[in-house]
């Protein structure tokens, strides 16, 4: 990755030590703070590469040099600040990569409607771990592409799973969804259409974003409740 | 009309009162109990009982806004105290809840003609402030 110049707004624990790890790796970074004492206590550090004022000023952007920024951040501990503050850095300065934080994730709907994106919440992150940990519903996202609209989600098959015991080929799955991968005993293979899963197979599925009730109901079926 | 006022301070309530006064459905939401009162003060008796309604709220819980009556909002005020929370809120009536006429207080001039200019109704009392002391300060007249 070449040098990029990133403007971080919030000097909080994660601004500034987003900012350390972007200087080491050699790009040119801006924090934005406008708690002049934490301001005072990140400056003794990061020394020119933190200015005091408040990113959501149109003239405090400006200063710090928005218009070549190749990437801004916003990670303060305000969702409407990180999400007007995106707002502008993508429609009125045109910069083309933005990254919000979401402090409380049932505001991720806001960044969405107004088109912030991504928009990066640490508590839905966490739960996504847990998730991976104990899988409730015996669902997991691997992986989440929501402008490409692509899934990949692993589930872990059931006893009494609709499609347990089935050759892919006459599993009832919607459209948009398709089996890349099957684990089980510890390896991996891609299954054929004649493949049988069986229970207690792990099984990877690429689909289209909205499926994923379809998939759980055949893979995981009515279990899904009683492990809630 | 169905007015819903965001943030009873002393300019949302003002505005509040007088649109009840006006005949209109009036709801206002706040996150501070205490903006109740400035209400009936400002009225000169119980706001509920003029008919008024009064949720509270912060303004950017969905729970809140709907409880509020933001889908019935013929008119939606953003005029809490602070201007992002007025600039993200009144988007949110503007987009997801498609409210006819949607206005926000924005006290950062450059910002409140910025989302003007992005189809956002804005109105800057500081913008309003200095063209009058600048006329009243040249020209001695307001």
């Amino acid at each position: 990755m070449a040098g990029l110049y990133v403007i971080i707004a919030g000097a909080g624990k994660v601004g500034w030590n987003l900012a350390r790890e972007l200087l080491e790796k050699g790009h040119e970074v801006t924090v934005l703070e406008q708690d002049r004492r934490r301001y005072l206590t990140v400056e003794q550090e990061l020394e020119h590469a933190v200015q005091y004022g408040d990113a959501t000023e149109l003239w405090v952007l400006e200063r710090a040099g928005i218009q070549r920024a190749d990437l801004v951040v916003a990670v303060t501990g305000d969702d409407e600040d990180n999400l007007l503050i995106c707002q502008v850095a993508k429609e009125k300065y045109l910069c083309e990569r933005i990254i919000a934080r979401v402090n409380n994730p049932r505001n991720l709907e806001h960044f969405k409607l107004l088109g912030i994106q991504p928009a990066v919440s640490a508590t839905d992150l966490i739960l996504r771990l847990i998730e991976h940990e104990v899988p409730r519903y015996g669902l997991v996202h691997l992986l989440d592409l929501p402008e490409e609209r692509l899934e990949i989600i692993e589930l872990v098959v059931s006893e009494h799973a609709p499609a347990a015991g089935l050759p892919v080929a006459e599993m009832t799955l919607p459209d948009g969804a398709l089996v890349i991968s099957v684990l089980r005993n510890g390896s991996g293979f891609v299954p054929t259409a004649e493949t049988v899963v069986e229970a207690g197979d792990e099984v990877l599925v690429v689909l289209d974003p909205g499926l994923e009730e379809d998939i759980t109901a055949q893979f995981v079926g009515d279990d899904a409740d009683e492990r809630a | 009309m169905f007015v819903l006022v965001i943030g009873a301070g002393r300019v949302g309530s003002s505005v509040a009162t007088s649109a009840l006064q006006a005949g209109h459905t009036v709801s206002v939401l706040d996150e501070d109990p205490l903006s109740h009162e400035r209400l009936d003060v400002e009225l000169g008796r119980g706001w509920e009982e003029a008919g008024g309604r009064f949720t509270i709220g912060t303004a950017l819980e969905m729970d809140a806004l709907v409880e509020a009556g933001i889908e019935q909002a013929q008119v939606f005020i953003a005029s809490t105290n602070g201007d992002n929370t007025n600039l993200v809120v009144s988007q949110i009536a503007q987009r997801r809840f498609e409210v006819p006429r949607v206005i926000a207080r924005v006290l950062d001039p450059r910002r409140a003609a910025w989302y003007r200019e992005q189809g956002l109704q804005t109105i800057c009392p500081t913008q309003i402030a200095i063209e009058q002391l600048e006329r009243a300060a040249l020209t001695g007249s307001v």
